[in-house]
């Protein structure tokens, strides 16, 4: 895939869209050439490097969260299932 | 007579509503902490998807668990809380950028980082880094600062796992608007991880 030199030129200074592209390869994938533009700006921006390895990160850590929901110390109260109990009961004694 | 009973009564073999509280009721309450982090919120939710299957015992068929049917009626309710407070801020993704403008992030015209918003070394850079809680708290408390449409967004593709379709449709947006929000909402959130994070 061949590109010229101001389009070398335009990725290799656009952190914007970098950063975009880092945000979508992480949820779809993007094009070969995409691909490209990516590698071409990481080579030479360091700063875009730092983003995307924090941005993976926060990424894993969310993953984390959202996979904690076995957490023990997390309870409702015997106070508050009780109500659920009775809740329950008149509801299937209605109908 | 004895077919319509046992038509009516079907349910009963298959789930017991009398059980759900001891079987489900903490599980439930965790998975909603976890998706909203709000306890009160989530107790109601609890409390709501009970509600809620009870009301359809009669749709519940056994085909998924008990627990299976449980949870898909109380991420519903949840996807609708995210619905709502997206759509409390009407046209909220008109006003990006005037509001959360990206614009401050990076230069109008060559796109690169300006300079009082570039990202610098947290020292979690490692692929291996430890999390630690004190982290996680930090992260959640910048994800409750952004916008309700973002936070929805961000919530529903990174946490829940949802396909972009069906993101797209349930909150309204377009596919090219939920890119922008899933690049911003990144950008912002880093951001205020470095700030709050000493």
């Amino acid at each position: 895939m061949e590109m010229n030199e101001s389009e070398i030129r335009e990725i290799a200074y656009n952190c914007r869209k970098a950063t975009f592209l880092i945000e979508k390869q992480q949820i779809a994938s993007i094009t070969l050439r995409e691909k490209l533009e990516l590698k071409i700006h990481l080579a030479g921006c360091s700063i875009c490097k730092t983003f995307m390895q924090q941005s993976f990160l926060i990424n894993k850590m969310v993953h984390q969260m959202a996979h904690s929901s076995n957490r023990s110390d997390l309870k409702l109260t015997l106070h508050f299932k009780e109500e659920l109990q009775v809740m329950i009961s008149d509801r299937l004694n209605r109908s | 007579m004895q077919n319509i009973e046992s038509e009516s009564t079907s349910h009963k073999n298959l789930t017991n509503p009398q059980t759900w509280v001891v079987k489900y009721a903490d599980y439930l309450f965790s998975y909603a902490v976890s998706k909203i982090n709000d306890e009160e919120f989530a107790r109601d939710l609890v409390q709501e998807t009970f509600l809620a299957a009870l009301e359809r015992l009669d749709k519940f068929e056994g085909h998924s668990t008990e627990k299976t049917w449980l949870t898909a009626i109380l991420k519903y309710k949840i996807i609708d809380i995210y619905r709502k407070n997206a759509s409390k801020i009407p046209k909220q993704a008109d006003k990006m950028d005037s509001e959360y403008g990206q614009d401050t992030f990076f230069n109008k015209d060559d796109g690169h980082w300006n300079e009082q918003h570039r990202p610098e070394e947290m020292g979690i850079e490692q692929p291996d880094a430890l999390i630690s809680k004190e982290f996680t708290q930090v992260l959640q408390k910048c994800m409750s600062k952004l916008p309700a449409l973002w936070h929805a967004v961000f919530t529903m593709k990174h946490m829940d796992e949802e396909e972009t379709p069906v993101i797209c449709r349930e909150l309204k947006i377009s596919p090219s608007n939920f890119w922008v929000i899933i690049h911003r909402t990144k950008v912002n959130l880093r951001e205020c991880l470095e700030k709050n994070w000493v």
